[in-house]
């Protein structure tokens, strides 16, 4: 047996190889480079009241989720009934940065479909957003007492996304003091 | 009741498999025609059965039993009944009951039109076929099976993806299986030939039509998918080099090195173990590509949903067919004794050089597709590699691929004198020097690309020119209805698909350099300009489909004073996934495309149009379209027939002298 003639066989091996530990990985997981970082400062409008204000530094001191979303967006649609049912559960607050909306419209959305929110922070221009670094709506983040983002969802919040990561990682972030 | 008896259909069909897998393969061992020739009515009855669950699952999408969960999940009462057909295989579970179907389709074929291999050859043909198809069967049951039910059943389905929702749709599956599918013929020849040692031209003749063939299908399926991309996604692209896209690509790259390969096998008895490395590898990365798609190790956005499970089982599958054929190469090719030798000039040592530079592209578009994978596995980051890369790599490696590809069929085997090829050919290099210089200012796009694409072309087009004149020429004399019967069809084949290069060539170049496009925002009444075409919307209007709603602008296109076209984009909101889809519109011509697309509407009551001039697209397509010609032409050349033409020619005879 020539040894060049084992080449593709070996070759493929370690394709195998790499293939099988590829199985194991998950190439859809973006990191955000801002996991793990203390999250922007905004200090934005209320959508319920105009002339209200809240930024970061009122959400010191407790565990909770930025999501963000628009009446324009129609992945929001698909994931809102999750969220209703989140809000229900009353875990944390869930806060929602409506992105690049306008307050009519975001509000009758919201009196249509229901409003999950604790309170929604207008972010009409999308400073925000960009300072989030956020690339496609909906996207949520989850922030810990020390204003620390510690995950980012990308897309619509499925009923897994909720039941296998969030609320694991909201425990696991409450106990931690 | 139907899907339960689709699901023993299929298990039948299974075991028909193992019995197709072992005795016919022991039977060539011990050289029993008896065990030999159970080969046949196994593969042909597994046909029968795996046919037969093909047709109870599309009974389920027909009547939309939605007690059955793959229905429930592609299928809704509401879609138009060709769709609730192709939803069958818009799905996993099905998809893989297509690839089943086509692999005993051209097993089946393999029985009916190959009568003439020798019985051992034949058993270990059907043996190998046997194999895979068990290998299959045994996957779509144990991890996927599509029968499963859905108990209690739901009133409704989520109705099949709207993207899926397409003509394009509805042939371009079955026609990439075929492909993908098809290569496991020249695989399975060649796997038998290792085993049996018979590795002549006699092999090399069998395998060419069901090469070709195979490589005719790959070829439609990709041109569709691609032709699908260009008006479905809406993005006026036609291809992404994605993984699942360079998955159909990579083996139809090795192909078409295998097809060149078997011809110089045929014709002068060498590289033939470098054949039987190329039959093997091109249906390993089918396989490859199966498990791309399958296992979500890449993502793409042709993944569908993705189990790890599925991801292993595959790769146990690919690890035992390519892990043994690779090892059996490795132990009996060694054997094989190099050929005729050739000299330097020749038109062997050009394909040579062709097989080298496709084998080399087929590598780095597969290197490309892993490397985001790889990085991963080593902890190096995430990265995605995109069209820069494969661009930049596979150019280059291709451009002297086309250039070769001219001066072969002017060069003799085995050796030839450099000044005979470079006096045919100089006046052709010269002027096409000066036409891809000359045209790239004529059209005001002068860069490295647009010379090199269109010299490449006017090379391409006038080498075809002269070669066809030089056939002409040897037979001086003959008219010219005798000429072209002289002439072999394999031989129009080579020249057409030869052809089809430089019309593609010529496609995608002036796509590349003149493509021009605007987003605009309007209202109705307003119009645009894009490459001296105005565009008028006239106004959006409501308009439904059985399963969708849809908002459909109207845009008049006029030039000067003009009318072009009226086109009528929409977007489209699917009713049952509430999934927004545009719909683009085009205006197709011989030199360019006009096409549409609707955005968003915003909040003063505008809509966002996309606007695209396209020169020299459908060139793309017709270049595609004359590689398939050639394809067809060549499988279909007389001297693969002539024995069965003897065998009825001898029947004939003897019906007379009775």
């Amino acid at each position: 047996m020539k040894a060049k003639f084992l080449v593709p066989l070996a070759l493929f091996l370690v394709l195998v190889g790499f293939l099988g530990y590829g199985l194991t990985l998950n190439p859809r997981e973006v990191p955000s480079p801002l996991v793990d970082k203390p999250a922007p400062e905004f200090r934005l409008a209320t959508l319920a009241a105009p002339d209200t204000e809240i930024g970061l530094a009122d959400m010191r001191g407790q565990v909770w989720l930025l999501n963000v979303w628009a009446s324009w967006c129609v992945s929001c649609r698909q994931e809102h009934p999750v969220l209703m049912q989140f809000a229900r559960d009353n875990v944390v607050p869930l806060v929602g940065l409506n992105y690049k909306d306008t307050r009519p419209e975001a509000l009758g959305w919201l009196k249509e479909h229901g409003d999950p929110y604790s309170v929604s922070v207008v972010d009409a221009d999308g400073r925000v957003g960009i300072d989030f670094g956020v690339y496609g709506v909906p996207e949520t983040f989850l922030i810990d007492r020390e204003g620390v983002v510690r995950y980012k969802h990308i897309g619509p919040v499925t009923p897994e996304a909720v039941r296998d990561v969030l609320l694991p990682k909201i425990a696991e972030l409450s106990r931690a003091s | 009741m139907i899907p339960e008896l689709g699901h023993f259909s299929l298990i039948l069909a299974l075991i028909l498999s193992l019995v197709q897998a072992i005795v016919p393969m022991i039977g060539a061992n011990r050289n029993r025609l008896a065990l030999m020739a159970v080969g046949r009515p196994a593969a042909q009855g597994q046909f029968l059965f795996i046919a037969f669950a093909f047709g109870c699952l599309t009974w389920a999408f027909i009547t939309s039993d939605f007690s059955l969960q793959l229905a429930a999940v592609n299928s809704h009462t509401d879609t138009p009944l060709i769709y609730k057909i192709t939803g069958v295989w818009g799905n996993h579970e099905g998809s893989l009951l297509l690839w089943a179907l086509s692999l005993s389709l051209w097993t089946v074929a393999v029985t009916v039109f190959s009568r003439n291999l020798p019985e051992p050859f034949m058993a270990r043909v059907l043996g190998v076929l046997g194999w895979i198809s068990a290998g299959f069967l045994s996957f779509t049951l144990v991890t996927s099976n599509p029968f499963e039910r859905l108990i209690p059943a739901v009133a409704e389905g989520r109705d099949l993806n709207p993207l899926l929702q397409d003509p394009g749709m509805i042939i371009h599956p079955p026609l990439l299986y075929m492909g993908y599918v098809g290569f496991s013929v020249a695989f399975a020849f060649a796997i038998a030939a290792l085993l049996s040692g018979r590795m002549d031209a006699a092999w090399a003749r069998w395998s060419r039509p069901w090469t070709t063939v195979a490589w005719v299908f790959l070829t439609a399926g990709i041109t569709v998918g691609s032709g699908w991309a260009y008006y479905e996604l809406g993005w006026g692209g036609w291809w992404f080099w994605d993984p699942v896209e360079n998955a159909s690509f990579m083996p139809w790259l090795l192909g078409t090195a295998l097809v060149h390969s078997l011809a110089v096998t045929e014709k002068r008895g060498a590289f033939r173990s470098w054949t039987i490395l190329l039959a093997i590898s091109a249906f390993s990365l089918s396989l490859l590509g199966t498990f791309l798609v399958r296992s979500g190790v890449i993502t793409s956005v042709h993944a569908f949903a993705t189990d790890p499970r599925r991801g292993l089982f595959i790769l146990a599958l690919l690890v035992l067919v390519i892990g043994i054929s690779l090892a059996l190469f490795a132990w009996r090719a060694p054997k094989l004794a190099g050929g005729g030798s050739f000299g330097l000039v020749s038109r062997d040592s050009t394909l040579l050089g062709n097989n080298v530079l496709l084998a080399v592209a087929t590598g780095s578009v597969l290197l490309g597709t892993l490397y985001p994978m790889f990085l991963d596995a080593l902890g190096l980051g995430k990265i995605s590699v995109g069209p820069p890369y494969f661009e930049a790599v596979f150019v280059p490696l291709m451009a002297p691929v086309v250039a070769l590809m001219v001066i072969g069929p002017f060069v003799r085997w085995k050796g030839d004198d450099v000044k005979r090829v470079l006096r045919l050919l100089a006046p052709a290099i010269v002027a096409s020097l000066v036409l891809g210089v000359g045209i790239a200012f004529a059209i005001g796009h002068v860069t490295v690309r647009t010379v090199l694409g269109l010299t490449l072309a006017a090379w391409v087009l006038l080498g075809s020119a002269k070669l066809l004149a030089t056939r002409f020429a040897e037979r001086r004399g003959a008219d010219v209805g005798t000429t072209l019967r002289g002439i072999p069809a394999a031989w129009w084949g080579m020249w057409l698909a030869h052809l089809g290069i430089g019309v593609f060539i010529i496609g995608v170049t002036m796509v590349n350099s003149l493509n021009e496009r605007v987003d605009v925002k309007m209202h109705a009444g307003d119009s645009a300009h894009l490459a001296g075409y105005t565009f008028k919307f006239v106004g959006v209007a409501d308009a439904a489909g059985a399963n969708y709603d849809a908002a459909r602008a109207t845009i008049e296109v006029t030039r000067g004073d003009v009318a072009v076209a009226t086109l009528t984009p929409e977007k489209r909101v699917y009713v049952a996934q509430q999934m927004p889809m545009t719909e683009a519109a085009i205006d197709i011509g011989p030199f360019r495309d006009i096409y549409v697309n609707l955005g968003d509407q915003l909040e003063d009551g505008a809509w966002v149009v996309g606007l695209f001039y396209k020169p020299f697209i459908s060139w793309v397509w017709l270049g595609c379209l004359l590689m398939g010609i050639g394809g067809v032409f060549a499988a279909s050349d007389r001297r693969y027939r002539r024995l069965a033409q003897r065998e009825a020619a001898a029947a004939v005879a003897a019906r007379q002298t009775t």
